[in-house]
């Protein structure tokens, strides 16, 4: 499903901050792979979310899509290849707009837009029946701002945008790390909902070591903008936090230094 | 008397210049970009209007292409912003610089081009206030339509959340290039004509009737904003409260040169009218903060205050 091939990415190339985020990466996904990825500060996961989904052009390698090359292709023909939730959660959604507008836009991803009605009468049916599902009673507001929705509402909102439509590969990058600990898990909940019912390939970034073990079939590990683990199948589902702690050291030969990471195990 | 006189003027003035603040609506609130190419584009409306009507077209095709001409100003900007990656207001600025020498030529070179009434007796005009009033109101109403039909499709919609989310926009797969572009075209389109629109109403065109227009446009969307934001919602409502807002910066401007004050002083008593009406929603958070303590509810209704503002 997502193919990616010797990755590099180097900000600010030549100067005093140089920073090399990616350091070849190449990873695999197949179909329905629900990989988490975790890491230290600075190992690159947000940065190959971002490259996979163009924010920014690649220094060398490539990246395909369910058998297309997007190496080239920009962020928002990249679209609809793709769902995706930020880490924050006002940026997901356009909080001057109401919440029906933000799903119809959503709706719309990869599709042509041009003078036709902006929502229809059967998508705002098909909208509330959605958000239901979300359980956050936010079916009966759908002519309410986004920005007067709360965080884990917004993001949740988010995913159900994300979701839409069946994507062939939604990107988590770090999406519950701004929530609070009842609604992260809330939220998480939702995105292994989604993820199986839509039996969705996906690619999340977490700073939790207990959650990126308790979810998804893969984990992956990264450290100075190289996969360093890659742990599938049975194996996953037996890894402990104090393992992975200790793989880390083992394989990069530093202390596993993620503040967040640290504060929330 | 004298005052009282000068009213139907004012507000046809008023809306002219409203027509104009609804192209600065389009960017100013809807791309989030402050446009200053609108200096200089509607100069360039009223330079073809009166070019084209004097040199025997009809006037309805002349204003058809004065909307043409600002588009392909707003078209430079566009690419300079987006394409050159100049910041928006410097792209603006050089559009600007840019057209004061186009809009020379397109006047061949006159700083002035009288427009006949007695030989085009062309429908807006200041010696027939009344009936120029209405047709303003019916060419405001008609954009007005319009722009909420524009606003309410796909394509309308997307330049909404261009302006309002970038990250989300091309997440969404809207190209935000394209929608900036086709926002400024647009804004730019409906500036130069109402600049034609009011080089027939003043019976000429000159390269300095833009000067400032910026800042009336902003003057018009805000003071329309501030008075009237709580009570219309509506995006309908919205523009036409920019067109109010233009009405009510006229008559307060007739009314202050009616107490006295200098013709050449009124783009200070302008820009400082802009000044404090921008300043009004800053400082009334301020005093808010200063005067609750932080709660919850304060924190949502701050939330809400900012999405209402943005």
């Amino acid at each position: 499903m997502l193919e990616v091939k010797g990755l590099y990415k180097t900000f600010n190339a030549g100067s005093v901050n140089e920073k090399k985020a990616l350091n070849g990466v190449d990873l695999t996904l197949n179909n329905g792979d629900f990989v988490t990825v975790i890491g230290g500060n600075g190992a690159g996961k947000s940065t190959l979310l971002n490259m996979i989904a163009g924010v920014y052009p690649v220094d060398s390698g490539s990246i395909s899509i369910d058998g297309t090359d997007v190496t080239k292709l920009s962020e928002h023909k990249r679209a609809k290849y793709l769902g995706r939730v930020f880490q924050d959660p006002m940026m997901g959604t356009a909080a001057d707009m109401w919440l029906e507008e933000n799903l119809a836009v959503a709706n719309r991803r990869g599709k042509f837009r041009g003078f036709g009605w902006s929502i229809s009468s059967g998508e705002r049916k098909q909208f509330k029946e959605m958000l239901a599902k979300l359980d956050l009673g936010l079916e009966n507001r759908l002519t309410t701002k986004v920005g007067l929705l709360s965080g884990g509402q917004r993001q949740a909102v988010t995913l159900l945008m994300a979701v839409m439509n069946n994507p062939k590969l939604l990107l988590l990058d770090e999406h519950t790390a701004a929530l609070d600990p009842k609604t992260a898990a809330n939220v998480l909940a939702l995105s292994d909902r989604f993820i199986e019912e839509g039996n969705l390939t996906a690619l999340m970034v977490t700073h939790n070591m207990r959650d990126a073990i308790a979810h998804g079939n893969r984990l992956i590990m990264m450290n100075e903008g190289r996969i360093i683990l890659d742990v599938r199948g049975e194996d996953k589902k037996k890894l402990t936090v104090e393992e992975l702690l200790e793989e880390f050291a083992k394989l990069s030969g530093s202390e596993f230094a993620n503040d967040r990471a640290l504060l929330a195990n | 008397m004298a005052f009282l006189n000068s009213m139907p003027s004012a507000v046809t003035q008023g809306i002219i210049w409203g027509i104009m603040a609804i192209g600065v609506y389009l960017t100013f609130k809807i791309l989030d970009v402050a446009d200053l190419t609108v200096d200089g584009s509607f100069a360039t409306g009223g330079a073809v209007l009166v070019v084209m009507v004097t040199s025997g077209q009809n006037l309805y095709l002349a204003m058809f292409c004065a909307f043409l001409a600002g588009c392909l100003a707003g078209l430079a900007t566009g690419i300079f912003h987006t394409k050159f990656g100049i910041p928006a207001i410097l792209a603006g600025i050089l559009t600007q610089l840019s057209l004061y020498s186009i809009n020379l030529r397109i006047q061949s070179d006159m700083a002035n081009i009288p427009l006949s009434y007695m030989k085009y007796k062309y429908p807006i005009t200041l010696r027939n206030i009344t009936p120029s009033m209405i047709i303003c109101a019916v060419i405001a109403v008609c954009l007005i339509a319009i722009l909420y039909w524009f606003f309410g499709t796909e394509l309308g919609h997307s330049l909404r959340v261009t302006g309002s989310n970038q990250s989300m926009a091309r997440a969404n797969g809207i190209n935000t290039d394209t929608n900036k572009i086709i926002g400024i075209v647009l804004s730019n389109g409906i500036v130069a004509l109402s600049g034609g629109i009011l080089s027939q109403y003043q019976g000429f065109c000159d390269v300095n009737m833009g000067r400032g227009a910026i800042v009336i446009g902003l003057a018009a969307v805000i003071i329309g904003d501030v008075i009237f934001g709580k009570i219309f919602q509506n995006f309908a409502l919205k523009l036409l409260a920019t067109v109010f807002g233009g009405v009510i910066y006229y008559i307060v401007i007739t009314v202050v040169l009616n107490l006295g004050m200098k013709a050449n002083d009124l783009k200070l008593f302008s820009a400082l009218v802009v000044a404090v009406f921008l300043a009004i929603p800053y400082w009334r958070a301020k005093i808010r903060q200063r005067f609750h303590k932080p709660q919850n509810a304060n924190v949502s209704q701050e939330k809400k205050e900012a999405a209402e503002n943005a």
